[in-house]
């Protein structure tokens, strides 16, 4: 069988929930942050994906997934500066210490 | 055939260093293999066509994103001993099957209009004008440029000294 849509979409499937593993099980700030940035990348993976194989090829996935890129830019940005914040004022970035807002 | 074994070879390494970054205890080696996924990535956008994103992906990811996140990493220095694995770790485990396996066998279930068309390439110029052109994605251009602007105002005044 060769490589075509499905392989991307289950490719992109297993990458958005290890991203997903990574941001509910780890403690560190920065690496929910890492886990996240791996979550939109699988996504894009399959709007890339859909933009290739799908009936007639258009280019709007491939749109879609320029616009994610950009807004995780900007996430990647301001979840860093927030982590920044936090360390500043609290010396650590365990998001277990941090639970002020927690109910 | 030789694109299927370029494809399972991206594949693989990306599923193997996505899986190091939610695993290694050390962050900093997490945030390298994290580069490395990204770069797969952008070998597997390469493969589908999309020569502009697999670019835009280096550039972007593998060039700025994981600058950034090394040097907070670097900046914040009791990551260094312990990324320890919280306390909801087998529920986490639970709920990462459970969704990865709904999310394949929906996949493998659905049946998708695919054509045998071959890839528009370059796409570079199709982009520019999906984007920029009439009846195009101008509106969200703008909107995107100033979601960045306002990114950097609001990071320069999170990370401010007062």
């Amino acid at each position: 069988m060769s490589v075509g849509l499905q392989h991307y979409l289950i490719l992109s499937a297993i990458l958005f929930s290890i991203g997903l593993y990574g941001a509910m099980s780890r403690r560190n700030a920065v690496v929910i942050l890492m886990s996240i940035e791996l979550m939109l990348n699988a996504a894009n993976i399959a709007l890339v994906a859909f933009s290739r194989y799908l009936n007639p090829p258009v280019l709007t996935g491939q749109v879609f997934a320029l616009f994610v890129i950009v807004v995780a830019a900007a996430e990647a940005v301001v979840g860093l500066a927030i982590i920044m914040a936090i360390y500043r004022a609290r010396k650590t970035v365990d998001v277990d210490k941090v639970n002020l807002m927690k109910w | 055939m030789t694109f299927d074994i370029v494809f399972w070879i991206l594949a693989v390494i990306a599923v193997v260093s996505a899986l190091a970054v939610v695993v290694l205890r050390n962050v900093f080696r997490a945030a390298l293999a994290m580069m490395l996924c990204f770069f797969m990535i952008a070998g597997l956008y390469a493969s589908l066509g999309a020569d502009l994103l697999a670019v835009v992906q280096v550039l972007i990811y593998v060039g700025a994103i994981s600058i950034l996140i090394i040097l907070a990493i670097m900046l914040t220095r009791d990551v260094w001993q312990a990324s320890r694995p919280s306390a909801v770790g087998i529920p986490a485990v639970i709920a990462f099957l459970l969704f990865g396996a709904v999310l394949v066998f929906t996949l493998l279930k659905s049946q998708w209009n695919t054509g045998t068309l071959p890839a528009p390439e370059p796409t570079t110029a199709a982009l520019g004008v999906a984007l920029f052109g009439k009846g195009g994605f101008i509106l969200p251009l703008e909107v995107s440029a100033a979601l960045l602007l306002a990114a950097v105002i609001g990071a320069m005044l999170l990370i401010r000294e007062k």
